[in-house]
């Protein structure tokens, strides 16, 4: 691990001017994710400023019937949060299909949300990679890409996002809140949250350097049946081959995919289509597979027909 | 890859203490630029003080800032009951309960918990008072080589308080009926590696604790 100054920041304001100004600055909060780059040296903050500790872990109900859920609460907490399990069960279920009981009690819910892939090449610092080394090359192209992305990708990058949550708060059509280095507030939705790659899949975020995510918000509860289902090399603790988010019910159908796209991937258009060969063939249509991940379109359509099944 | 800490002690005078000492000095005259631009590529961090209150002793550590809890538990205050495994976060051999919640030892900075209180297999129980959980991991030879056995132990005591608080898992067919059974064990249990294997009978001794305990 590279050295690095450790900063307690006093509020959020603060810590985005502390972070904006400064390149080499990065906030910490859970930390599962950045400390396992830091010790492999994929990232390499010259400054921490934790945002622990900020009064950002509370979920409290909004004027318009929602929920807004601080950037730092644990996804045990989100995923146990009463309300949650009741109005949103989407999203208790993704966060409950994530990672293990341990990081779920650390990892946060803007931590989440901004978590980088894993993306094997990614992590191997011998091997080229546009994300991890800009110019670099893409090893991932004509490598091992079975459980890498299909739609939305480039030729530079071919990476997906790795979060179940975030799959499941883009069925519900949730909003990022956040906060910048000059202290100016703003609402993202999360569909824009995320970038594709192009030729730049360093990018991976619309936020600016410094801008700090708050919380995010939930629009009222859609009713209808909520699934999540997960389809994964093991039972447990193991990223997606591909995810399905569902709202199901009478006026109301969101399915958004996850494992297969460097963003949770939603295509409205398709959710008015009948059968699950439908909808897949028009949220996927312009898909780029390689040969080891084109089984994915059968497995996306085979998953969102369980779950339309269970529903 | 990681910070390899160096062990107080008045007796170590070694090239690396020394170092260290040098590096200390350097950093504390430059603190407040480095507290303004973070570091340059040469300088070395900063020193910070945080109190840890390890199984109910709080311990005052002046810590290289990427000391992370785990190996400030084991270098610097020598509890070498949470191992090291993946140190990626991977194996749950490091877990500990912080602030009575299981973690990850390994992927949390040291200087992040101040004040925070650490619960380790050596503030479980002791060689003549076992914890139950202790108890019944010995009785139902919940264990082979016994490497991941303190980190399957804290995880375990961790578990069941979760499902006593009511925190459903990917298992849980009702979300608001969160309960126990040995699929939510297995479920919950997965960032708990075990390579020698001991599965079932680190099921069976958590099922007797369970059974043990007031609904």
């Amino acid at each position: 691990m590279r050295p690095f100054t450790y900063e307690r920041a006093g509020s959020p304001a603060e810590a985005a001017a502390a972070v904006a100004g400064n390149p080499g600055a990065k906030f910490i909060a859970g930390g599962t994710n950045l400390l396992d780059l830091m010790k492999l040296e994929i990232e390499t903050p010259r400054r921490l400023v934790d945002v622990n500790h900020l009064g950002l872990d509370q979920i409290q109900p909004t004027p318009e019937g929602g929920l807004r859920i601080g950037a730092l609460v644990r996804n045990t907490d989100l995923a146990a949060d009463a309300r949650v399990r009741r109005d949103y069960g989407v999203l208790s279920r993704a966060l409950l299909a994530g990672a293990s009981g341990q990081l779920r009690n650390k990892a946060t819910t803007a931590g989440n949300l901004l978590q980088r892939t894993r993306c094997p090449y990614f992590y191997d610092s011998t091997k080229p990679c546009n994300k991890r080394a800009p110019g670099s090359g893409c090893a991932a192209l004509e490598g091992a890409s079975r459980d890498l992305g299909l739609l939305g990708v480039s030729d530079a990058c071919i990476a997906t996002h790795p979060s179940d949550m975030a799959v499941a708060m883009r069925a519900l059509d949730a909003t990022v809140e956040t906060v910048d280095g000059a202290g100016a507030a703003r609402r993202i939705p999360i569909a824009d949250l995320h970038r594709l790659p192009g030729a730049t899949p360093h990018v991976e975020t619309s936020l600016k350097p410094g801008e700090m995510i708050t919380a995010v918000t939930l629009p009222r509860p859609l009713g209808g049946k909520h699934v999540y289902r997960k389809v994964r090399d093991r039972a447990s603790y193991a990223f997606a081959l591909v995810s399905v988010a569902a709202v199901l019910g009478d006026g109301v159908r969101r399915v958004a995919f996850g494992g297969v796209a460097p963003k949770p991937w939603r295509v409205e258009a398709a959710e008015a289509r009948r059968t699950p060969g439908e909808i897949v063939e028009v949220a996927f249509a312009g898909a780029h597979p390689t040969r080891q991940n084109a089984f994915k379109l059968t497995l996306a359509r085979r998953t969102l027909a369980a779950v339309m099944t269970e529903a | 890859m990681t910070h390899d800490p160096h062990r107080p002690g008045p007796a170590e005078i070694s090239r690396r203490g020394v170092f260290a000492v040098a590096g200390v000095t350097v950093a504390a005259a430059s603190a407040p630029v480095a507290a303004a631009q973070g570091l340059a590529e040469s300088e070395s961090p900063p020193p910070v003080t945080v109190t840890l209150v390890v199984n109910g002793q709080p311990q005052r550590l002046t810590l290289d800032a990427r000391v992370t809890l785990l190996d400030a538990l084991r270098e610097h205050l020598h509890m070498t009951g949470p191992k090291k495994g993946c140190d990626h976060g991977q194996c749950g051999a490091c877990t500990v309960l912080l602030n009575g919640r299981r973690i990850n030892s390994c992927l949390s900075l040291a200087v992040m918990h101040d004040g925070d209180q650490v619960t380790t297999i050596e503030g479980l129980g002791s060689p003549e008072h076992l914890h139950p959980m202790q108890a019944a991991f010995v009785k139902h030879d919940g264990f082979q080589c016994g490497y991941c056995t303190p980190g399957q132990i804290c995880s375990a005591v961790g578990m069941l308080d979760e499902i006593r608080r009511g925190v459903p898992s990917h298992v849980t067919a009702d979300l608001a009926q969160v309960g126990y059974s040995e699929d939510e064990v297995r479920e919950r249990m997965s960032g708990n590696i075990c390579r020698c294997a001991a599965y079932p009978n680190i099921v069976a001794a958590i099922a007797e604790v369970h059974g043990e305990q007031p609904a």
